[in-house]
């Protein structure tokens, strides 16, 4: 097996080769970063339905497991893989789409009552842009998350970690097309994932 | 700290009652680690997981970390994950290859079956005093390879594992058997690993046959998620016992399974309808499982509980789990997502994702359980509330003791599982001998030989 030091799923390029600094690459950050807070709206509202709508038809959306391993075997081995074996999550629109329908049945019961739940997005950065920053139809981007969940009365989690998207651009704006979330955690300290990331 | 008669008064099965504090009580809970968890058989993994001389996987019994490991004979050994020294954990990692375990703290090396090696300064510090042998990592007293699952107890008294699954053998098979009826066969394509803030009993109580609870899972058999959900079908799982008999089975060792028998005709009923070749495989599987054992292919299992803390997923899905104590109102779930090793690869990749929105803490169906599991936890620990005993008088006296399946076999919902569950965990608690807690009624101890 080969391996490199960055994780095989992030499509995002080594530090040296970095977009420049542009107006273009400032602008269309702020687009990114635009889309990511309206999407943490729409989530933290509740809207699921509308949140659907913000995903490619083909998304993967997919959350590894960590696992503790020997220095040097991070790459190769510290995450479970898309595409194989088990991870939190590693599924299409297909599976999103029925998880949101589950918790508007209104008696998926460990979403009912809802969960108040506010999701923090920060260090976005564009990792890459097709065919090039000042016009992109798509682009990789990668952020840190903080999700904060309170249910019921006294359950509250927290949950940090790392996102590496590819957004794509449609007639009604940036979609989620790929999603890696990167949970900093081992064993999952909460009794559920409810919530999406 | 609750004495032996307390347990009797505290586990009321003749009457349906059993205590709260048996699932909250902090010293109760201490006495489940030495009584239960020293003794009983526990689930520690798969050889799917260690394939190669020097593969290790760290694993738990109990509250405490162990280290699953094939030597470079290619045995397997079970340790307790602790360095004789003072006690530093050796192996941090959970899965990998190595010729030693160096422990961080000190450095002493432990080859891989178990003997301590490297001692630094040995000559100087410790010349003609440390006896190497007597200073292995501590090993479990007997260890069971039973069809790929690696099962530890460190009662050196405990009879072998086949003794102790009893007439659950057969139903346990059926999560460890290949799907066309050959005999062991499968591999772990994943773990799952998570802490939830319930006592351990209610997961292993749900797994027991606690079919009962069925109505907390509207909301995923509204949607459907299915082997046949894309194809319109609603329910969380293809019913492929819809003619069986269900039967529900509580066995003398504490074991407890919801297992089916089909008609005698025992037809195929159609399964995986999302995809023609999986389909088409499924029921080769289930036509060559027909051919192969003949009658006995009409059992089919659903889930069950190996007393204590391990259950099962027969089907769909299929897997092992076991339920870690931490604390009296805190269990750390495992689950060993298991397939046939040499199914075909579309096969695989549906089932590895059925499994993920099926099971787990990001399931559909059991994010459900443990909202329930967690609050019953938490409303029984108030002063109040423990004064109050479960009720556990489902189907009282509705089973049989002559069904061919053994045990007590009952063909409706019930909770005689449960109270057979507790029945033995009393046995434990009281700190009975081998015969009693294989079940055999005191004063008839030849049953139990
Ligand atoms: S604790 Fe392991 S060498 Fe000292
Ligand atoms: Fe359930």
């Amino acid at each position: 097996m080969t391996t490199t030091i960055q994780d095989q799923d992030s499509k995002a390029p080594a530090a040296d080769a970095a977009i420049e600094r542009s107006a273009a690459y400032y602008r269309l950050k702020a687009d990114v970063e635009d889309f990511y807070y309206h999407e943490a709206d729409l989530l933290d509202d509740r809207r699921f339905r509308d949140w659907l709508d913000l995903l490619t038809e083909d998304i993967s959306y997919f959350m590894p497991i960590r696992r503790n391993v020997k220095f040097g075997q991070q790459a190769a081995r510290e995450n479970t893989k898309r595409g194989e074996g088990i991870s939190w999550f590693d599924e299409d629109k297909w599976t999103l789409t029925k998880r949101v329908e589950q918790i508007l049945t209104g008696v998926h019961y460990a979403e009912e009552p809802l969960s108040r739940i506010t999701h923090m997005v920060s260090n976005v950065q564009i990792k890459g842009a097709r065919p090039e920053v000042g016009a992109a139809r798509e682009l990789d981007a990668t952020s840190r998350f903080l999700v904060y969940q309170n249910r019921v009365e006294y359950e509250t989690y927290i949950f940090v970690g790392r996102r590496n998207d590819t957004l794509r651009l449609t007639d009604t704006g940036w979609k989620i097309a790929r999603r890696e979330i990167l949970l900093e955690q081992n064993i999952l300290l909460a009794k559920n994932l409810t919530t999406f990331f | 700290m609750p004495l032996r008669n307390d347990f009797d008064q505290l586990v009321d099965v003749k009457g349906g009652f059993i205590s709260r504090e048996i699932f909250v009580d902090a010293d109760i809970y201490r006495q489940e680690l030495d009584k239960v968890f020293t003794r009983a058989w526990l689930l520690v993994g798969h050889e799917s997981l260690v394939p190669n001389p020097g593969d290790f996987y760290t694993s738990r019994m109990g509250e405490e970390s162990v280290i699953l490991c094939r030597d470079k004979k290619g045995e397997i050994h079970v340790f307790l994950n602790s360095c004789r020294h003072r006690g530093m954990k050796v192996c941090r990692y959970e899965q990998g290859n190595t010729s030693l375990f160096t422990c961080p703290y000190h450095s002493w090396t432990y080859t891989t079956d178990g003997k301590l090696q490297g001692v630094p300064l040995h000559r100087t510090l410790y010349d003609g005093v440390l006896d190497r042998e007597a200073n292995s990592l501590v090993s479990v007293a007997k260890l069971c390879n039973y069809k790929g699952s690696i099962w530890a107890t460190w009662d050196k008294d405990a009879p072998d594992f086949i003794t102790y699954l009893g007439d659950a053998r057969i139903h346990l098979d059926q999560a460890l058997d290949c799907r066309d009826g050959r005999e062991g066969g499968s591999e772990v394509i994943g773990v799952h690993k998570w802490v939830f803030p319930a006592n351990w009993k209610f997961a292993a109580e749900n797994f027991l046959g606690d079919t009962y609870h069925n109505p907390s899972h509207r909301s995923v058999d509204l949607i459907g998620i299915g082997p046949s959900a894309a194809a319109g079908k609603k329910g969380r799982r293809d019913d492929e016992l819809e003619k069986a008999q269900h039967v529900w089975i509580s066995f003398p060792e504490g074991h407890g399974v919801h297992s089916a028998i089909q008609p005698e005709a025992n037809d195929y009923i159609e399964s995986f309808l999302d995809n023609p070749i999986l389909e088409k495989y499924f029921r080769h599987c289930f036509e060559e499982r027909k051919r192969r054992l003949g009658e006995q292919a009409r059992l089919l299992p659903f889930v069950g509980t190996i007393f204590p803390n391990t259950s099962y997923h027969g089907r769909q899905p299929r897997g092992l789990c076991a339920w870690h104590p931490h604390s009296p109102t805190s269990t750390e779930g495992w689950r060993f997502f298991l397939v046939d090793k040499d199914a075909p690869k579309e096969a695989k990749e549906y089932l590895r994702r059925y499994y993920m929105r099926y099971s787990g803490p990001a399931g559909m169906t059991e994010q459900d359980d443990m909202e329930n599991w967690l609050y019953a936890t938490a409303a029984s620990t108030g002063t109040i509330a423990r004064r109050y005993p479960f009720n556990y008088q489902q189907s009282m006296g509705a089973y049989v003791t002559d069904h061919p399946l053994g045990g007590e076999v009952s063909t409706q919902i019930t909770e005689q599982i449960a109270r057979g569950f507790y029945r033995r965990w009393t046995s434990y608690m009281q700190g009975g001998d081998w015969h009693e807690l294989l079940g055999a009624p005191a004063g008839n101890r030849q049953a139990a030989e």
